[in-house]
């Protein structure tokens, strides 16, 4: 593990490119939306869309960051070149530490296999060696408190449990640069707090947190800084109350 | 993007780190498995089934019209079936390597290589499924390949070696042009037919264009010659070491230059 994680990212643009998508006839249309992208030409040839425009952000240490903006306007696009799945058209993105996205929690998650061959597969996808998911299968199961379910194929699961395996399985690993695409929602009211408590744990285990959500009572619980995206550019960026109350303002 | 050669240092390693992802690549070729056959009890043997009876179908009939004693022919069919079944399995399948693992690349930052060799593993556990017809056949007939059988092997690596570059290039340009899959299945089929599965080479007097050109013909031989128990003719290394050497530099070229592009084309 590296002494401190730290995340840099130093005027990010992402332009997507639109195939096969006949928009021209609807260019100023969009082009007057007050959400999504910039729409324009991509390399002279077919529309592309403008995600993201000339990003600058650094996170060290002990930062708690939200990420608000209306639909569209570049938080999963941003999270993904911060996990660097996405690598920018323009900008560079620097990376230090072991990074986690947990963006769909249902990722990987084969219906016909047994819950205990899920914690597998998803454990080698959040890059844990087969070691370390033998070694965590027992907490994992104890979490879950599925029992002998976990022996059963998961398309016997109500969509409860299916969702507490899957988010045992997430919530068990240590990233030093964590990205959440919305929040992790468990619906079963007795498990909740349980949950809850978990994943408190595992976020604060985390060098480094950036959260994508729309909650306000759960970024305030949570963050500590903010960033505000509109339409790929960062229109605000500081401490989260300020940041919020810029977002709601902005809203209406 | 300007494509510089300091681009190529990410592909490369994401070829090397793709690779040594065994564990990963592993349990997921695996699961595609068991995935398709979970609730049946013969499970991929049912693969296996279908094309022995084609084989034995085939075998017995074209004897009788090209007049091969069947003890000739059946074997040379079931290695030829079965070998093509791996050939054809990397080409097709490695064209959708990307675009299936489109919910995994868009959410983990993983080596994209890994779903290639997710494919030729997937690939190669059909293959041995489907190698039992062969056995059979082989013991039916009491073919004894002799040292000469081992050399199968080192042709079965070629074979996976030569799957990697394939499923890399065709996955790639499949990702961008999605009507790619289907040109390739097409072409693989009419491939069939001009490759010597069916029809053995003797059958054709002037072997040049259609047995020396064809690089399929070559690929077969490595492994369909030394399990019938004859070495491959130095031709068909040769022919083998060409093209896995060309189909590499040329893949590499296109991975480093369009690799960063797969996650928006998906």
């Amino acid at each position: 593990m590296s002494a401190t994680p730290s995340l840099h990212v130093d005027a990010v643009t992402v332009d997507f490119p639109v195939y096969g998508g006949d928009s021209r006839s609807f260019k100023n249309d969009l082009l007057h939306r007050s959400t999504g992208g910039r729409i324009g030409r991509y390399a002279g040839r077919g529309m592309s869309v403008r995600a993201l425009e000339e990003v600058t952000l650094a996170f060290a240490r002990g930062d708690r960051v939200a990420l608000v903006g209306a639909n569209g306007a570049g938080k999963t696009t941003l999270l993904r070149v911060l996990a660097g799945i996405y690598q920018p058209t323009g900008g560079t993105v620097r990376r230090r530490g072991r990074v986690a996205s947990l963006f769909n929690i249902s990722l990987g998650i084969d219906f016909d296999a047994t819950g205990y061959e899920n914690i597998g597969t998803r454990g080698l996808l959040l890059g844990l060696t087969p070691a370390e998911i033998r070694e965590r299968t027992d907490e994992i199961a104890a979490f879950t408190e599925l029992g002998d379910y976990l022996a059963m194929p998961v398309h016997t699961y109500s969509s409860g449990m299916m969702l507490r395996l899957a988010f045992a399985v997430c919530t068990c690993i240590e990233p030093e640069i964590l990205l959440m695409d919305e929040w992790i929602g468990v619906g079963d009211a007795a498990f909740v707090e349980k949950a809850e408590r978990r994943l408190q744990a595992f976020v604060e285990r985390a060098g480094i947190l950036v959260l994508a959500s729309h909650s306000a009572a759960l970024i305030e619980r949570v963050c500590t800084t903010g960033v505000l995206l509109e339409r790929g550019r960062v229109r605000a960026a500081g401490p989260i109350d300020r940041i919020l109350r810029q977002y709601a303002g902005h809203a209406s | 993007m300007p494509p510089a050669l300091s681009t190529c240092q990410p592909a490369f390693s994401d070829v090397v780190q793709g690779a040594r992802a065994v564990h990963l690549w592993g349990a997921l070729g695996w699961q595609d498995i068991r995935q398709r056959y979970r609730r049946s009890r013969l499970g991929p043997f049912w693969l296996t089934i279908s094309m022995g009876v084609l084989v034995a179908a085939l075998g017995v009939l074209y004897a009788g019209l090209f007049d091969i004693e069947v003890a000739v022919y059946l074997p040379f069919i079931a290695g030829g079936f079965v070998v093509w079944g791996l050939i054809s399995g990397l080409i097709t399948d490695g064209c959708t390597a990307f675009i299936h693992a489109e919910s995994i690349v868009k959410q983990v930052n993983l080596p994209l290589s890994v779903h290639v060799y997710r494919v030729v593993w997937r690939t190669l556990i059909v293959f041995a499924h489907n190698a039992v017809i062969f056995v059979v056949v082989a013991l039916l007939f009491s073919i004894r390949p002799g040292w000469a059988g081992l050399l199968a092997l080192p042709g079965l690596a070629v074979l996976c070696v030569n799957g990697v570059w394939v499923g890399l290039l065709l996955g790639l340009v499949s990702a961008r042009y999605r009507d790619i899959p289907q040109i390739v299945a097409s072409f693989v089929q009419v491939t069939f037919f001009l490759t010597p599965i069916i029809w053995q080479p003797e059958l054709l007097p002037d072997r040049a264009l259609v047995l020396d050109f064809n690089p399929f013909y070559h690929f077969v031989e490595l492994v369909r010659g030394p399990a019938l128990g004859r070495a491959p003719e130095l031709v068909s290394w040769l022919a083998a070491a060409g093209v896995t050497l060309g189909g590499w530099l040329v893949t590499l070229a296109l991975y480093c230059r369009y690799r960063w592009r797969i996650a928006y084309w998906l």
